[in-house]
């Protein structure tokens, strides 16, 4: 289990001019793109498309290790030099690039359903189990590059995700941001993932609200209904009370809100009373996920402290999910194998890790739910329940009937 | 790597920052507090947990705070987030007031076939134009129900057995299609009949207006023609095939019915819920009898107590719809537009009932003791008044200012207060007092004794738990 690059540095870059810090590069399939924006750069793996690429006159090429034609770079103003690591990249992806230190982002993959713009690395929270650590850096050019993106991508795109860091640290600049996004992709669903506190202020719920973007959801983390458990676990104080208000705020401003609680050694045990307090107090917001931990970022350092097998809280999850459902709120398991969870949550459960970190395990080879199973973080360093165990055919058809579930329905 | 911070960093100053929140409590047993939030939270603690709860001697990790602080029972001085939600839950569960009167009941008839000794609207079984609702009266009341402001309005046909008057409900139903519309309304029809006299055309005409049936079934053929009594001792088996016919030509949900317990039900409750599944019905509704009419004359009514219909009650475990009713108010803020569970009470902001000489009344069991010389809940008349004077008439206005819950004597300070109503019209026929002396009250004990019962059902976690959940999100 490893996880798709999508960071990381070119092997060489030539021909960028030194001012620009940074370059938004569209990659293209020379042998089929119809038309050629500035920013377009095409994709060469072999020598039939290095022919395609100069024929339709590409200023910038991009090639992958392991393409070495004589005289490759003639003809085009700026080359770029890939590892194998990036072969993944396909025609209508896009990367950001520093020309000076030739690291590398890949901002959107065309053909996935889990882009996510990481808008900024600063945080006003400094969560136990951080899974993107948070750095105290200047980084508002990120949102310069977004911007300068979106008219790049596919507008058929279905969802987008924006994350951070704490994305809505300059507010105003964010929903500007969302503004320009709506304005080129109309029809995309967006997923903001944020603390919350913002909106506790009326100013922003109101800007929120003003870009009457039916698809917008705003996905909030509240892990305990206990202001100092909460406030503990996001190293904040008075944070419970402002991500409270705002998801509030947004409710009354008829925005959708998710709820997303991640499930550790912190708050795994609470998580029956939980999800009691959301069916009682939340239940108008538009989901609630309860979330499997993915051990990297800080979730390593604070392994001692979040570890809990998730075979322990299985029967308090069935019963929190029970909860909320009879409660008529929409909810879902995140992160987590069928092989943990009770039978009768299954139908919640949701393949819900991104892609480009999603594994499977050996025991899986033999397992029949897994191709509607949520699998593995590959990323960081997994520690594995000692529920793991294949699935036989037969009680996954037992399952399924007795709970009248219809195959490769995700639930929710 | 910074470091993180310990528990500690975050937790309250208990004596400097803590606050406690608006509760009450009920003492359950020897050690046993059931304490409830201000919207009806409910917390079962002990009493040094109770002590140290109002005292804010408690503290993060202690696992009193945690549990106190999820039921909204303290805040922190400086958090706005405790009070908001208690707010606004409080806002959603009064909401209903913003739709007013949402029921309106037309006694079609007080003529019926039955001759149940039990019967609390004290009906009778000649003189068709004296008991009879005539057309005018009828079509009166039409317009006073359609001005109520609420956007859904359900007509429910009241009787005697309204089906003996059924050229009349046509009538009714017929205007109120013509002129609901123009006013906005949607509008709903039950007919709560014994369905003996359920003929083809009845069922037909219901099928075409999406007209409910409501019955009733006492449960097992013996038990419900001994306490419903009609020529021919048939009563049973015509509500049997009624309930059959009208299952099939109307649906299965479009038909349900009710139970009253007397005497000799108390210890068949099994006996009975099996004759509700065995029909096929959604589920029952187990109501004891009320302190009116026949109930009253017979003394039927004062053959068993609050803890013997309870002891009955509990034993009836099969979707029971007041069980149901009291589940969505305990698991959610949903306003409940039950009209005889309301603070302030239902009495013409939930509901009006024409009665067949064409006065009004505030409830329908208003009208039942006016049938016993007590005009105490009689509005006007449909003759001269219309839904504006009706509704705020002082006597109204006067009744349902003794009807608030909240701040009346020994409910104000009860746990299950979020969960009750008022019961202005029972505590004046049985104790001359609207507001009553609850310890008093039958009707405080069996709500107790219910509310109690599904509390410990829900804290107990569960198999029964989950059961109970599903009953409240039906």
């Amino acid at each position: 289990m490893t996880p798709l690059a999508l960071a990381g540095a070119a092997i060489a870059v030539s021909g960028a001019t030194p001012s620009e810090r940074r370059m938004v590069l569209r990659v293209r399939d020379p042998r089929s793109v119809a038309e050629i924006d500035d920013r377009d750069g095409a994709l060469i793996r072999d020598e039939e498309d290095l022919l395609a690429a100069r024929a339709r006159r590409f200023k910038t090429a991009v090639f992958l290790e392991g393409v070495s034609l004589p005289d490759d770079a003639d003809g085009f103003e700026v080359t770029v030099r890939l590892g194998e690591r990036f072969d993944h990249l396909g025609d209508g992806d896009i990367v950001g690039l520093d020309p000076g230190s030739l690291r590398l982002r890949v901002l959107y993959r065309r053909a996935s359903k889990h882009n996510s713009f990481l808008v900024t690395e600063r945080c006003s929270h400094y969560c136990l189990m951080c899974s993107q650590p948070p750095r105290n850096v200047k980084d508002g050019w990120i949102i310069d590059e977004i911007a300068s993106c979106i008219d790049l991508l596919d507008p058929a795109t279905d969802s987008v995700g924006f994350t951070g860091g704490e994305p809505l640290l300059e507010w105003r600049r964010f929903i500007a941001l969302l503004a320009v996004f709506r304005g080129r992709l109309p029809e995309t669903a967006v997923h903001v993932l944020t603390n919350g506190r913002a909106f506790a202020a009326e100013e922003v719920t109101a800007a929120w609200a003003a870009l009457g973007f039916q698809r917008l959801t705003a996905g909030i983390p509240l892990y305990s209904a206990v202001d100092a458990v909460h406030d503990y676990v996001v190293q904040a104080r008075d944070a419970f009370d402002d991500t409270v208000l705002g998801i509030l705020r947004l409710k009354d401003k008829g925005q959708r809100v998710e709820v997303r609680v991640v499930l550790h050694a912190v708050t795994a045990p609470r998580l029956r009373e939980t999800s009691a307090w959301l069916a009682l107090n939340l239940p108008f917001v538009n989901h609630v996920a309860l979330m499997g931990l993915e051990n990297t970022g800080f979730a390593l350092a604070n392994q001692a402290l979040l570890w809990i097998d998730p075979l322990d809280y299985q029967a308090d999850l069935a019963c929190g999910v029970d909860m909320l459902r009879a409660a008529g709120v929409n909810v879902s398991i995140y992160n987590l194998p069928l092989c943990l969870l009770d039978r009768s949550v299954w139908d919640f459960a949701v393949q819900s890790i991104s892609d480009w970190k999603n594994g499977y395990l050996s025991e899986c080879d033999g397992c029949a739910a897994r191709r509607r199973c949520a699998g593995f973080f590959s990323s960081g360093r997994p520690r594995l329940s000692r529920g793991i165990s294949p699935i036989a055919a037969a009680d996954l058809q037992r399952t399924l009937s007795g709970h009248g579930v219809v195959v490769g329905d995700a639930g929710s | 790597m910074t470091s993180f911070h310990g528990p500690a960093t975050f937790a309250p100053n208990a004596a400097t920052e803590l606050q406690l929140l608006p509760l009450r409590f009920e003492r359950l047993g020897a050690n046993r507090f059931l304490v409830a939030n201000f919207v009806g939270d409910l917390l079962l603690l002990n009493e040094e947990e109770l002590d140290r709860t109002v005292s804010l001697a408690i503290a993060p990790g202690d696992g009193l705070y945690e549990r106190a602080f999820e039921k909204l029972l303290v805040t922190r001085k400086k958090q706005r987030s405790q009070l908001q939600l208690l707010a606004l839950r409080l806002r959603s569960r009064m909401s209903f007031l913003r739709e007013p009167t949402p029921l309106h009941l037309f006694v079609v008839t007080l003529r019926c076939e039955h001759s149940c000794p039990y019967c609390q609207v004290s009906r009778r079984s000649a003189e068709r134009d004296r008991f009879d609702m005539s057309e005018e009266l009828a079509l009166r009341a039409v317009n006073v129900a359609l001005s109520a402001p609420t956007p859904r309005i359900k007509i429910e046909f009241q009787g005697g057995e309204p089906l003996l008057n059924f050229e009349l409900v046509r009538k009714i139903v017929g205007a109120v299609h013509e002129r609901a519309p123009a006013r906005n309304k949607a509008v709903e029809f039950v007919i709560a009949s014994n369905l003996a006299l359920l003929s083809d055309e009845v069922l037909a005409f219901c099928q075409k207006n999406d007209i409910l049936l409501s019955t009733s079934l006492d449960g097992p053929a013996d038990l419900h023609n001994r306490n419903r009594p009609r020529p021919g001792g048939n009563s049973h088996e015509l509500a049997v095939a009624g309930i059959r016919r009208a299952q099939k030509v109307l649906g299965r949900s479009r038909v349900g019915a009710l139970m009253t317990t007397t005497e000799a039900s108390l210890t068949r409750v099994e006996e009975i819920v099996d004759e509700y599944l065995r029909l096929d019905l959604d589920g029952i509704f187990l109501r004891p009898l009320s302190p009116y009419g026949f109930a009253i004359k017979t003394k039927q009514f004062e053959r068993y107590d609050g803890a013997e219909w309870l002891a009955f009650y509990e034993r009836g475990y099969f979707p029971e719809f007041y069980a149901a009713l009291l589940l969505k108010r305990m698991l959610s803020d949903r306003p409940i537009g039950y009209v005889d569970l309301r603070s302030p009470a239902g009495i013409g902001l939930g509901a009006l009932v024409y009665n067949y000489d064409g006065k009004v009344f505030a409830s329908d069991e208003g009208r039942m003791l006016a049938e016993m010389g007590d005009r105490t809940f009689e509005l006007g008349d449909l003759r001269k008044d219309d839904y504006r004077s009706l509704v705020l008439s002082d006597k109204l206005v006067g009744l349902i200012g003794n009807t608030l819950a909240q701040c009346a004597p020994q409910c104000s300070s009860c746990a299950y207060e979020p969960h009750c109503g008022a019961e202005p019209v029972y505590h004046h026929a049985t104790q001359g007092d609207a507001v009553g002396i609850k310890p008093l009250s039958e009707f405080c004990a069996r709500q107790k004794g219910v509310l109690q019962l599904l509390f410990e059902i829900l804290d107990s976690g569960g198999e029964d738990a989950a059961v109970l959940r599903r009953w409240a999100s039906g």
